[in-house]
């Protein structure tokens, strides 16, 4: 049998066909991804970076949960008119411990990678409650449920070992200090002291305007708070992160 | 970076020879004249019954 | 008594579930529990009242064992009508959301819970189902063989109802991994993965213990679609739950390795759930519906193997000018560009099937359908090509361009394929004459058309308006709109965009109708398409 009629064979072999084009379709993908786990020019070296707080963290959760990504990006194309309207372009080390990325693909709503220390804790309630009272174009849906439901703060430990098991790190103290770090954040009476040296920068106080309860609208407004400032941008040199 | 640079050098001069010559050779081979016939065969399996 | 055993298993799943609900860690993953039991203990009680009605003395005859298991296809010939009514009905309520927000009701039916259940309900739910049922009556017919594996043709259906009740509910719970188009938290994802390797073991045992010697293309569309989704799922899922009785992960990968792989599985599901698949559809339905063979087989089998190389190095193209390693941007670019080729080698066999049947087109308002679905399947994947291209990509991402794309492409192509494939399934699943209403599906056509125009059109105008406010200076080099007067200037193109959305859902609805009069038996009294055959099929 000639080499040519052997094709017959792989037109008629089931198994054949699967095994061919599983191999097919996974080479595009090796290359294209695993690099990028190894080569070391992916992600930049920058000061500044650290887990997110157990309240940020559980803020984030809310953004997640709430789909905010369908609208909102967070990630700063390198252009003047970006850079101009929300601030630096995003780094690849600011998304280092953010399990899933929120880069989004959707501007409906403005980019929010740097929306941390733009606007005051007010506003930000208020915005979330009643958006069309800040913004007469907005067309956000109202979230003012966020402010009557309290914050699930059980497993707050947990939250942090899952995402210590996939690659933040998380210490022991921080674990072990979770739930009261989440308590204390937005408690403008505790003492912070503790909360400050492991979370750098965090920011403090009661976020939702009432101090007597712990809301889902504290952890969001402190997550949106914190969003993109962590890295100082007047420290930082260009060159070293250029790809 | 070296690894990089070695694997884009690569990706640039031999591997694209390498997965033209290939594409090539599959479109020859596809089309070669002896598998008319059985391609017309496999073409007429859906209007053979229902 | 039949179908004891998965009596069984379902009561045993719903106390299961009811464990769950009472021994979970977070209030979402409890509701969710609650969801599940009520849907398993009412399937246990569906299964019981069935068992026990069956008659004592004469016994049903069963589904011709030497047959084709045609049952199962016709189950899914209905959910597909029906999610579709379903997701497009959704898409309706989350286009008029972003016209006039007063629509949206917190917490459940906000826009941000509704976006993915909508995307989901229309590729998973409509696109699954149309897949899954398409796929089992072509790989029977093609291969000579009845269906492998028995029931498991029913487990694969009814599993994967059950995965699409779940993500939805998931959905409005609030219960989401973020990753477009894989929101499922991880438990959910585990029991699709059961259920897809069910799908494979039925579609690939099918094919191996087939009369025919060839393996026919749609096959393999089918198979590298069911292979390559399976991949992709397992990859792009993998993650840490917080607790197992819990309903909050996080993903394996994070940032940039975790924006790629998701975008390596968010454009494949686009390359292979929604290419791949219906273009193993188009290979059965269209020579089927004109009754002559393909146009070159042989163009099929090279356009296949480009085809499933490029599109999975397409994904970093959702990921232009953002921290992503230029070299693997420019990668993806590169490979979008060059996959307009295999995509138009499809649309030309697709087409060109037609070749010495072009009058069908006039006189058959099902082919017109089909060609109209190749047609739009050749628009979006020049479309697309030309978007991944950087320097166009810095203006039409992040805008309702991008939405445009992807409607013309799931409404046109993967819309159209599926109803004609429906219409020419049903007469023949129910052996029925003909259709209720040839003259129905014409309306449907055109509202179908219409609105498609209408939606891409707008969309493209609004994405192109967007970016360019978004990016316009002054002679003083200040920038001219603030983001809030960009979204007020899109008010008009939403309403448009909701109303070219509502024209394709009417057009579903008649179909809705039409199929269901169809199954009952009836045939509408009307005039024939001017030139057509008589209703009557040719001899088969």
């Amino acid at each position: 049998m000639s080499i040519l009629d052997k094709h017959v064979i792989f037109e008629r072999n089931a198994t054949l066909l699967l095994v061919g084009s599983l191999f097919v379709v996974t080479i595009g993908g090796i290359v294209e991804i695993a690099p990028l786990f190894y080569l070391e020019n992916t992600i930049e070296k920058v000061e500044g970076m650290r887990p997110y707080s157990p309240l940020e963290l559980a803020g984030r959760d809310i953004y997640i949960r709430e789909g905010c990504y369908t609208c909102h990006s967070q990630m700063i194309r390198p252009f003047r008119d970006e850079v101009e309207r929300y601030g630096h372009y995003s780094l690849a080390a600011e998304s280092m411990y953010d399990h899933p990325f929120q880069w989004g693909s959707k501007r409906t709503g403005p980019d929010l990678a740097r929306v941390g220390d733009r606007y005051s804790n007010e506003w930000h309630v208020q915005h979330l409650i009643e958006p069309r009272s800040v913004v007469p174009e907005s067309v956000m849906p109202s979230y003012a449920f966020l402010k009557e439901t309290p914050l699930e703060v059980t497993n707050v430990g947990m939250h942090l070992s899952a995402n210590r098991a996939v690659g933040v790190p998380y210490s022991d103290e921080m674990i072990e200090n979770a739930e009261a770090d989440l308590k204390a954040q937005a408690d403008p009476n505790a003492d912070t002291s503790g909360v400050e040296a492991r979370y750098p920068k965090a920011k403090f106080g009661d976020f939702d305007g009432d101090p007597a309860k712990l809301t889902e609208m504290d952890a969001l407004v402190a997550y949106l708070q914190m969003l993109g400032t962590l890295v100082d941008f007047s420290t930082y040199d260009d060159a070293s992160g250029y790809r | 970076m070296e690894t990089y640079t070695a694997m884009r050098h690569f990706a640039d001069s031999w591997g694209l020879l390498a997965m033209t010559l290939f594409f090539l050779g599959v479109v020859l081979f596809v089309f070669r004249p002896g598998a008319r016939k059985i391609a017309d065969e496999a073409a007429a399996i859906p209007l053979k019954e229902d | 008594m039949k179908y004891t055993t998965e009596t069984i298993v379902l009561a045993v799943g719903a106390f299961v579930a009811l464990l769950g609900a009472a021994f979970a860690q977070d209030r979402l993953f409890e509701a969710h529990m609650w969801v599940l039991f009520f849907v398993l203990l009412a399937s246990t009680v569906f299964m019981l009242r069935r068992v026990s009605f069956a008659p004592a003395g004469g016994v049903k005859p069963a589904d011709d064992p030497e047959g084709y298991f045609d049952e199962v296809v016709k189950y899914g010939v209905i959910a597909t009508v029906f999610w579709g009514v379903v997701g497009f009905l959704v898409g309706v309520v989350v286009a008029s959301q972003l016209a006039f927000p007063d629509l949206n009701i917190e917490p459940w039916f906000n826009f941000g819970r509704m976006r993915p259940l909508h995307t989901s309900a229309v590729i998973f739910a409509f696109g699954g189902n149309a897949l899954i049922a398409t796929s089992f009556y072509v790989v029977q017919r093609t291969s000579r063989a009845r269906l492998f594996g028995g029931n498991l043709g029913w487990f694969v259906f009814w599993g994967y109802q059950l995965f699409i009740v779940m993500a939805a509910t998931g959905y409005l719970l609030g219960i989401t991994q973020s990753r477009e188009y894989a929101e499922p938290e991880w438990y959910v994802d585990l029991w699709l993965t059961i259920v897809w390797v069910a799908y494979l073991v039925a579609f690939l045992g099918t094919i191996i213990k087939r009369k025919e010697p060839h393996i026919y293309v749609a096959n393999w569309f089918f198979l590298s679609f069911i292979v390559t989704i399976a991949m992709l799922h397992v990859v792009n899922n993998l993650a840490i739950p917080v607790s197992f009785l819990g309903s909050k992960s996080y993903s394996a990968f994070s940032g940039v390795q975790d924006a790629l792989t998701q975008w390596w599985y968010g454009h494949n599901a686009v390359g292979f759930f929604l290419t791949a698949g219906f273009l193993g559809m188009m290979y059965y339905f269209i020579p089927k519906q004109v009754n002559r063979p393909v146009y070159s087989y042989r163009l099929s089998i090279i356009h296949f193997w480009a085809l499933i190389f490029m599109y999975i190095w397409a994904g970093p193209h959702h990921l232009h000018y953002t921290a992503l390693p230029d070299w693997a941007q420019t990668l993806g670019m590169v490979f979008s560009v060059m996959l307009w080729m295999p995509s138009w080698g499809g649309m030309i066999n697709g087409l060109m099937t037609l070749s010495g049947a072009w009058d069908k087109i006039r006189t058959d308002p099902i082919v017109r359908m089909m060609v109209m679905a190749v047609a739009f399947y050749g628009m979006a994947t020049f479309e697309g090509p030309m978007m991944s291209i950087k320097a166009v990509n810095s203006l039409s991402h992040y805008t309702d361009w991008t939405i445009g794309h992807v409607h013309s492409g799931a409404l046109g192509w993967n819309g159209l394929i599926t109803f004609g494939a429906i219409y020419y399934l049903v007469p023949k699943l129910w052996k029925r004459q003909r259709l209720y209403s040839i003259r129905m599906v014409n309306w449907h056509f055109w509202l179908a058309t219409l609105g498609i125009v209408v939606y891409a059109a707008v969309m493209w105008v609004a994405g192109i308006q967007q970016g360019l406010m978004w990016r316009e200076y002054d002679e003083q080099g200040f920038l001219v709109y603030s983001f809030a007067e960009t979204v007020t200037a899109m008010f008009p193109y939403y309403v448009m965009r909701a109303i070219g959305g509502g024209l394709f859902l009417l057009g579903a609805i008649i179909m809705a109708y039409n199929v269901t009069m169809t199954i009952l038996g009836y045939e509408r009294d009307e005039a024939p398409i001017p030139g057509a055959q008589p209703a009557l099929q040719p001899a088969e």
